[in-house]
């Protein structure tokens, strides 16, 4: 089945399991169509590699318009791609020429072992969560959502914050695989909200904590996390993070 | 008509106003040192299963939460764009709680639970409160109070959003709270785990088999109650706004042991989403709902018009909602714009290169906002350019995403031109049949959001999923459960070497080797593409009976190949998705030819049900009250063979009419 004209290469990482050893393959990836986003690409070349009795290759990928954070490559040296401001599945073919040579590897960080091939383990981002990602408050009692006034500019500020979709492409895009950008959009977003004010010295010190357990390595100010990420989150929020944590440790 | 004495939906007595808040006060109470050895399993962690697994587990109860997904922030509520429904009256437009359970039955076309609806209006309010204070960061204005816009089939401002990713931040609000279970110890968390199958011990749900999607190894898990708050069905159409592994499996198992399913042919089509552009497609995604708040649609009034829309002067075009529904216009509800979109591309008014696609224009809402703006800033006679300039930023803050989302996949600008748009399936609003407590007919097994029937009809009004899910997550199953945990609190954890679980699992085990064992020749993936195509010709945004009994002989026909000429790759003791997919394929067949028996017994139209032979001169939906004022309840028989069962629907309110948004 013919899709569109543009005949590509790919190199792909394929990787059986956590434990075993991972080497690139060498695939063709034929009839693409420019107006296929990157994941039907790979839906092609599947969809041949099972025809003729081959294993197909294992990436994760969900929702398929950019939000859920699921889908995971790094394409030619870059995570999701080309393409500034997008996720693997937004980025389309257009963005490549007929005849190029692409190489997709997984997110590579000590702390997102893989799974198979370009699947990778992320439940470490789950776990900085856990440790104070959140506002303490349970179910019912809230008072009236109108009570708590927010200023405009603060409210777009910590939304902004919380665009995060925790997808790790800071992480990979990170030559020490450091987590701090989505560490502190989480810590940003409720630092900026009067309901995260309680709790705020706590929330930074056990993320962070949680953060370097994890693995992760140390920021170094080069700002390709900010440059790689699908949602445009801003540097800022790792200094309004170093703020807080500093704080947090002088009382 | 008297319901079936099979369903009993517990519905309690009083007055509508009051049964709720006296039914909540009453439902039996669990004590503390009993809940803390309850088990509850809690399958699905969206908004329905997020806010249910964090709240239980907030209250006491011990909670395990399983996902497919690799983490929990993925599940597909986290895709809502437009916003929640709350009857807060925010605008004072006249909003109130009568006012949305109102809006919402006959947007439901008169075909859900009066009881239900009123009492998800009633909680509508808590969940903003509630979310406000887990610091989900909800639009405002300059005063610093929330924000609201406008959806379809409403005439009142009720709709709380974030941008256009409302479930986002919903959802993100929802799973902090599980996450910070999670660190507590309360709740145990399993991604990448996918039910297999529910285990019932005399009579009662007492757990279910999973597969851990890593190792591929099969577990049991026991639980006093299980929760399937995994969502809808909308794949089973193939290509859908849906998430790619959203799928039907936990419902249809739960369906074969014993669960009825509730109006399985209730299906929504969403009248504004990108259209199909080849045959490489994987999925649809949608323009959100709020944009026709903003939005104008149209079609050229003369056929194959191949003019850019910019070159057809405004006397040339044909608004066509405004001009058939002058009260609603734009904002009439989904299934009617949907209708009204397939019914120009039929007749020839179709545009771009398929033709099968109007447009959604924003020119003259950017221009209007555009004024504003200058207004505000003080601007004394701009010009046009200042003023489309002004415009386009108002434009920017309100939908930027959902426009730079449109420009990435379809190479337009849609700041410049018009959006092309046309129906595409996106939500279901059947599901399993569910009492007032949201207990399935299987004693211990409760459905939650999406994946219940219960609320929205026959057609569900926009930004009303979302509050379904955390209604029925935060405020409804927190109380109801009560009034069975409370009998269950002498029920010892039932170890998982008893003989319902052992023979469970080796069920299973046994399906899938027969998977793996097939090695035909096809993938699963042709095999969905196939049932897709099926479902969306003659069960789709049309049907009539000639082609519904064409498709359920296809159907079986499909389904008897499937199991004959699949091939799964790779091997079942590791991390194999074409064989999750293959599970999943496999009940969305089984599911195809429910959906199909069911719109083919349906002899009316009413919401997203529209059957060709049933329709007013006008060609709206025609309903007939007088022989399907119910709920259809299928159970499960044996395969192929479905029972249906009647519940009743009593209007003691609301007035039954024919729908009028003219």
């Amino acid at each position: 089945m013919s899709h569109g004209n543009m005949n590509l290469t790919l190199k792909v990482w394929k990787q059986k399991n956590k434990n075993e050893k991972g080497r690139f393959e060498t695939y063709d990836a034929k009839g693409i169509s420019p107006d296929m986003s990157f994941l039907e690409m790979f839906d092609v070349v599947n969809e041949q590699l099972i025809s003729s009795g081959k294993e197909p290759i294992a990436f994760d990928h969900d929702c398929r318009e950019g939000i859920c954070g699921m889908c995971s490559m790094y394409i030619n040296g870059r995570p999701h791609g080309p393409k500034q401001g997008v996720t693997t599945c937004q980025l389309h073919m257009r963005s490549f020429k007929d005849g190029d040579t692409i190489v997709v590897e997984p997110w590579r960080s000590a702390a997102f072992p893989v799974i198979k091939d370009l699947a990778v383990d992320r439940s470490s981002f789950d776990r900085i969560i856990a440790a104070g990602g959140f506002v303490s408050v349970n179910t019912g009692n809230a008072k009236d959502a109108n009570n708590i006034l927010i200023n405009k500019d603060d409210a777009d500020t910590a939304f902004n914050a919380a665009a995060c979709i925790g997808c790790g492409a800071c992480v990979a895009a990170c030559k020490n695989a450091s987590a701090m950008l989505f560490v502190s959009a989480k810590v940003s977003q409720l630092a900026l909200l009067p309901q995260g004010q309680i709790e705020k010295k706590a929330r930074v010190m056990n993320m962070v904590k949680q953060m370097d357990e994890e693995g992760f390595g140390n920021c170094t100010n080069t700002g390709a996390c900010e440059a790689e990420c699908p949602k445009s989150i801003s540097l800022e929020n790792i200094a309004r993070m170093n703020r807080e944590y500093l704080g947090a440790n002088m009382l | 008509m008297a319901s079936s004495p099979k369903l009993n939906s517990k519905i309690p007595q009083g007055e509508l106003e009051t049964k709720w808040t006296k039914y909540r006060s009453t439902v039996h109470l669990v004590n503390p040192a009993n809940k803390r050895s309850l088990e509850v399993i809690v399958v699905g962690s969206g908004l329905a299963g997020a806010s249910a697994a964090a709240t239980l587990a907030e209250m006491g109860y011990k909670v395990k939460v399983l996902c497919f997904q690799d983490s929990p922030r993925r599940a597909h509520s986290i895709a809502a764009q437009g916003g929640v429904n709350a009857a807060k009256n925010y605008q004072n437009d006249g909003d109130s709680i009568y006012r949305l359970f109102y809006d919402t039955i006959k947007g439901g076309d008169y075909r859900a639970r009066e009881a239900n609806v009123h009492r998800l209006a009633e909680v509508s309010g808590n969940i903003i409160d509630q979310c406000v204070a887990q610091g989900v960061p909800f639009a405002r204005e300059y005063g610093g109070t929330l924000s609201n816009r406008s959806f379809g089939g409403t005439q009142v401002q009720r709709t709380f959003y974030a941008a256009g990713q409302t479930g986002q931040q919903l959802l993100l609000g929802a799973y902090s709270a599980l996450q910070r279970q999670v660190g507590m110890g309360a709740v145990q968390l399993l991604a990448r785990h996918e039910m297999m199958d529910v285990v019932n011990i005399d009579g009662k749900c007492r757990g279910i088999i999973a597969r851990d999607l890593v190792s591929g190894k099969l577990e049991r898990h026991f639980g006093h109650a299980v929760l399937l708050c995994t969502g809808g069905y909308g794949n089973v159409f193939y290509l859908s706004t849906n998430a790619m592994g959203s799928n039907v499996t936990a419902a249809w198992k739960a369906h074969k042991k014993g669960a009825f399913f509730g109006n399985p042919c209730y299906t929504q089509i969403h009248p504004t989403c990108i259209p199909v552009s080849g045959d490489h497609q994987s999925k649809l995604t949608l323009m959100s709902e709020s944009l026709r708040n903003d939005g104008r649609i149209w079609v050229p009034k003369k056929k194959d018009d191949n003019r850019k829309a910019i070159d057809i002067p405004e006397e040339e075009r044909d608004y066509y909602l405004e001009r058939r529904y002058p009260a609603f216009g734009n904002l009439v509800p989904r299934d009617v714009a949907s209708r009204a979109a397939k019914e120009r591309c039929d007749a020839g008014y179709g545009v771009g290169s398929s033709k099968m696609a109007v447009y959604l224009d924003f020119a003259a809402n950017t221009e209007r906002y555009g004024k504003i703006q200058a207004n505000k800033l003080g601007l004394h006679n701009p010009s046009k350019d200042e003023i489309i300039k002004l415009g386009k930023e108002v434009v920017k803050e309100k939908y930027g995403n959902l426009f730079d989302m449109y420009k990435q996949i379809t190479g337009e600008d849609p700041y410049e031109v018009p959006m092309r748009i046309y129906p595409a399936v996106h939500y279901t609003m059947g599901g399993l049949w569910v009492d007032y407590n949201l207990m399935t007919t299987v004693p211990g097994l409760y459905a939650l959001g999406e994946a219940n029937f219960s609320d929205h009809g026959a057609n569900r009004l926009g930004a009303s999923a979302l509050m379904q899910g955390l209604a029925d997550g935060y405020f409804v199953i927190p109380y109801t459960i009560g009034d069975y945990l409370s009998e269950e609190i002498r029920t010892k954890s039932i170890p998982t070497d008893n003989d319902a679980f052992v023979k469970a699992e080796a069920e299973v085990q046994e399906r899938i080797n027969k998977l793996m064992n097939i090695k035909g020749s096809k993938s699963v993936d042709h095999f969905h593409k196939r049932l897709g195509k099926i479902m969306w010709d003659k069960c789709g945004m049309a049907r009539n009976k000639e082609g519904l009994t064409q498709a359920i002989s296809e159907i079986q026909a499909l389904k008897a190949e499937f199991w004959k000429d699949v091939r799964v790759t790779g091997d079942a003791n590791e991390f194999n998705p074409e064989l999750e997919k293959a599970h999943r394929v496999a009940d969305f067949i089984e599911l195809g030819e429910l959906m199909c028996k069911d719109a083919l017994h349906r002899n009316e139209s009413c919401g997203g049900h529209f059957r060709e032979e049933y329709q007013t001169p006008d060609g709206e939906a025609l309903r007939d009250d007088d022989n399907f004022a119910y709920v259809a309840a299928w159970e499960y028989k044996s395969d192929s063979n479905f029972e249906l069962h009647k519940e009743e629907l009593k209007y003691d309110n609301i007035k039954l009419a024919q729908r009028n948004y003219a």
